[in-house]
């Protein structure tokens, strides 16, 4: 598996993780509450920032158990990423149409918040599987 | 996304024929990682124009003797 490879993985399961515990978080805030109601806030900048660090941690942790070869990207790697941040892309800008509707009704900020941050995760999500999709099966 | 190439390489049957050159090796000599020569290898990534034409140079040999394309219906 490639360095780049790795680093797709490394991503997803972070991703996967800080959103389900921020998902975790919330509900458990909420608790007989309406969840517009629950402060998001704290912990949505909270699992960001935990999640940057995870990531290059997870890629130190997974590069000191299993060196790869190479560090360098190559030829193939950057058409890789370039298919995963079009998809991505193309899942971001459907997803982002939801806090915008959000907005224009009028809803609460706690709403609009979470649907762009479930707009981003989907970008990431999606762009990360393609990739990871594309190094297994392969790339025409 | 994983629609299989018609194109057919002989890279293997070259780096044998070439003092059982390693993947590694190759992989060196046209710069790029060893799982993408692994993945063109198996007509899992098609190669840009350009590290074709490198790795026809590395075995000194003209294009057609590196990658094939079968005669026939599109």
């Amino acid at each position: 598996m490639s360095y780049e490879e790795k680093g797709a993985w490394v991503y997803l399961t972070v991703v996967l993780g800080s959103y389900g515990a921020y998902i975790a978080v919330i509900l458990g805030r909420a608790d007989g509450i309406p969840l517009a109601e629950v402060a998001y806030v704290a912990p949505m900048l909270w699992l960001i920032g935990i999640s940057i660090v995870a990531n290059i941690v997870g890629r130190v942790v997974v590069e000191t158990a299993k060196p790869s070869g190479s560090t360098k990207s190559d030829v193939r790697d950057k058409d890789i990423n370039r298919l995963g941040g079009s998809i991505g892309g193309l899942v971001l800008a459907v997803a982002m149409a939801v806090p915008f509707g959000l907005a224009l009704a009028k809803a609460s900020q706690f709403w609009i918040a979470n649907a762009m941050y479930a707009a981003f995760v989907a970008f990431a999500l999606a762009g990360t599987l393609v990739r990871i999709v594309a190094y297994r099966r392969g790339l025409q | 996304m994983a629609k299989p190439t018609r194109v057919t390489n002989s890279i293997r049957a070259l780096r044998f024929s070439h003092g059982e050159m390693t993947q590694a090796e190759l992989a060196e000599g046209i710069g790029v990682t060893r799982q993408t020569i692994i993945a063109i290898e198996q007509g899992r990534y098609s190669p840009s124009l350009e590290v074709a034409f490198q790795i026809a140079r590395v075995f000194k040999v003209g294009l057609d003797d590196v990658f094939q394309y079968p005669d026939g219906d599109q």
